[in-house]
């Protein structure tokens, strides 16, 4: 089973740097999307893997999993869930405004950029 | 326990919400609000502060339960030092977001700015990595908010870099902190210090890459090459108020690098060796020859003072990683100075900004309040290239003198002095063009000469001015408190006992207290 998990993270974590190198809007957020997952699957197993074992005491349990790992994963996911809203948002904001998805610098066409600044 | 450790954090946290919920369509009640919670922090980090400043160190246990099971808020010398630091600074720039009226361009400024506040100081104050980790996710979302304030398709285009580049950064914090628990079990700072000692020569895999990790999460913070791209766009399309809020938010990475690396993964620690003079400290020289370059090469103000500010960062981590009690002072003394620095050049680029069409580095005509401007350009320009006489000449010194020890002292001492050189080329070619050649190009017909910036942007600016002025002629008082402050750091002891043995309420038997 740690070769699964190992597998998928890995796979996930792949799949997410490729994505984020594309420097388009909208598959640098799917990458980003895909990084927070695999990094939530990776705390997750930080507390060690065991199957059916209860995080929390119980009468007549032996094995117990870590608990500790699964309220962090909570936590890093309401966090990564709220920036992707954000992210989205603003993305979508500045596509519209200058109809480009880029997420890098393009280089100066006008020279008279900074005029729409307030 | 006393329970003022906390406040830094809990007030602005009850004046956000509160600002938004009452005040929402009152930008002047908004403003009162904002001030005096600012001022009232600033009394409350003076006395924690002064509390500390004997060397006591204040732990506060969350909801009593002790530590590593509980989150524990720690304040010493160096966290109050910060936490001081930022109310004083929070204070003039919300003076100069009033005065120039940019929180009025967008909703909820103020809000924003308050939960901003919460978030530097709660990464200031907790002793528990899990929880830095979410008082940098409060900070980043409160800063996604106020970098994008009063909107525009460049601000939005920039803000996207921003906020993609620290969606990475905080998931790289994570893989971090998830080694980090699966080598030691535990994510106390303290605690962690304990455990990362007893790990044996030979399995020390796990935890050398977590180390590396949490550096470079830390650098990226920090604005260090190669981790740099995000700041150059992000501070300089940010609106002006919050660039020189975010002069703090680089310092928190430095702060964050410190206080890991001198308890957790301190300099005897085996398994960490040379991740500071092969790795930290060459980068660091890079960063700041790479800042003062852009310094000379930038063709706009804000992008030229962002690239000081990236300069600047160099020059603390460069001091920092010498990793002597003489470099953290050094460093502390540094940190003080640039943040001020760095906040009123921001300003001053805004100044000129309203005052002319843009901040292009291009010869137009005279802008209104051409001389007061001026003034505040060059006191801030010497300040930043570390002329004599102020504070920045006194820092360098510091940390040169520093340096003289170390196995680098020429590169340092090369491309210290040499960079300072480029930096003061750089500002003296933009000020002599934005202020004097100006004086040659006519101002063409039937044009309004645009208006003076109001009487408090003025005030603003010459407050940090002020406080740069008052941070050399104490100098020796400062450094001397940087100097106690960076001992304190080298024996870590008192501080792991602290928060270590201090009994919560697991230890404490029912109906005792």
């Amino acid at each position: 089973m740690e070769l699964l998990v190992a597998t998928a993270i890995g796979i996930l974590t792949a799949g997410g740097l490729y994505l984020v190198l594309r420097l388009r809007t909208f598959p640098v957020i799917l990458g980003m999307s895909l990084l927070t997952y695999a990094v939530n699957v990776f705390l997750f197993t930080t507390g060690r893997l065991s199957v059916g074992a209860p995080p929390i005491l119980r009468d007549g349990v032996e094995v117990y999993t870590d608990p500790l790992p699964q309220a962090l994963v909570l936590t890093a996911i309401v966090i990564s869930f709220g920036m992707t809203a954000v992210v989205v948002m603003i993305g979508l904001g500045a596509f519209l405004g200058s109809d480009d998805d880029h997420v890098d610098d393009q280089p100066e066409t006008d020279q008279s950029t900074s005029e729409g600044q307030s | 326990m006393s329970h003022w450790i906390a406040a830094p954090i809990i007030l602005p946290a009850f004046v956000a919400p509160f600002i938004v919920l009452s005040a929402r369509y009152h930008i002047g009640i908004q403003r009162v609000l904002s001030v005096f919670g600012v001022l009232a922090l600033i009394v409350i980090a003076a006395s924690l502060a002064l509390d500390a400043s004997d060397g006591t160190i204040t732990l506060y246990q969350m909801g009593d339960w002790a530590a590593p099971f509980g989150i524990v808020l720690v304040g010493d010398k160096l966290s109050t030092m910060m936490v001081l630091l930022t109310a004083v600074l929070a204070l003039f720039v919300l003076l100069y977001a009033i005065g120039s009226g940019w929180d009025n361009r967008g909703w909820h400024f103020h809000a924003l700015f308050q939960f901003q506040l919460m978030g530097i100081m709660g990464a200031f104050l907790t002793g528990d990595l899990f929880n830095l980790f979410v008082f940098f996710e409060v900070l980043l979302i409160a800063s996604y908010g106020l970098m994008i304030h009063a909107g525009g398709t460049k601000r939005l285009k920039a803000g996207v870099q921003y906020v993609l580049f620290n969606l990475i950064g905080s998931t790289l914090f994570l893989f971090a902190l998830g080694s980090i628990y699966a080598e030691t079990g535990t994510l106390n700072m303290a605690d962690l210090a304990n455990r990362v000692a007893l790990i044996g020569a030979d399995e020390t895999v796990g935890i050398r890459v977590a180390a590396v990790l949490l550096l470079m999460v830390f650098a990226i913070k920090a604005a260090l090459v190669p981790l740099h791209f995000w700041l150059p766009s992000s501070y300089a399309e940010a609106p002006a108020p919050v660039a020189a809020l975010f002069a703090i938010m680089t310092k928190v990475g430095a702060y964050a690098i410190i206080r890991v690396y001198t308890m957790i993964f301190s300099p005897q620690l085996e398994a960490t060796a040379g991740l500071f003079d092969v790795w930290l400290l060459p980068a660091a020289l890079v960063s700041l020859a790479l800042g003062m370059l852009g310094v000379l090469a930038a063709k706009k103000l804000d992008r030229l003072v962002a690239f000081a500010v990236i300069g600047s960062m160099g020059m603390v981590m460069i001091s920092i990683a010498l990793f002597t009690p003489a470099g953290i002072a050094a460093a502390l003394y540094y940190i003080v100075h640039s943040t001020f620095a760095g906040a009123a050049l921001f300003l001053i680029s805004d100044l000129v900004r309203s005052s002319r069409a843009n901040v292009d580095l291009t010869a137009q005509p005279v802008m209104s309040g051409n001389a007061l401007t001026a003034g505040l350009f060059f006191v801030g320009a010497i300040a930043m290239a570390g002329l004599p006489p102020l504070s920045g000449f006194l820092g360098k010194l510091l940390i040169l003198d520093a340096a003289y020890d170390s196995d680098l002292m020429v590169w340092i001492w090369v491309v210290v002095l040499s960079s300072s050189l480029v930096s003061i080329l750089g500002f003296a070619r933009a000020g002599s063009i934005l202020f004097w050649k100006a004086h040659s190009v006519p101002a063409p017909d039937g044009t309004e000469p645009m208006p003076s910036p109001s009487p408090l942007s003025y005030v603003a600016v010459g407050g940090l001015i002020t406080l740069l002025a008052a941070h050399t002629v104490f100098a020796g008082q400062v450094h001397g408190y940087t100097s106690t402050i960076a001992a304190q750091l080298f024996t870590p002891e008192p501080y792991i006992s602290t928060v270590v043995e201090t009994p919560g309420k697991l230890s404490t038997p029912k109906g005792d207290h």
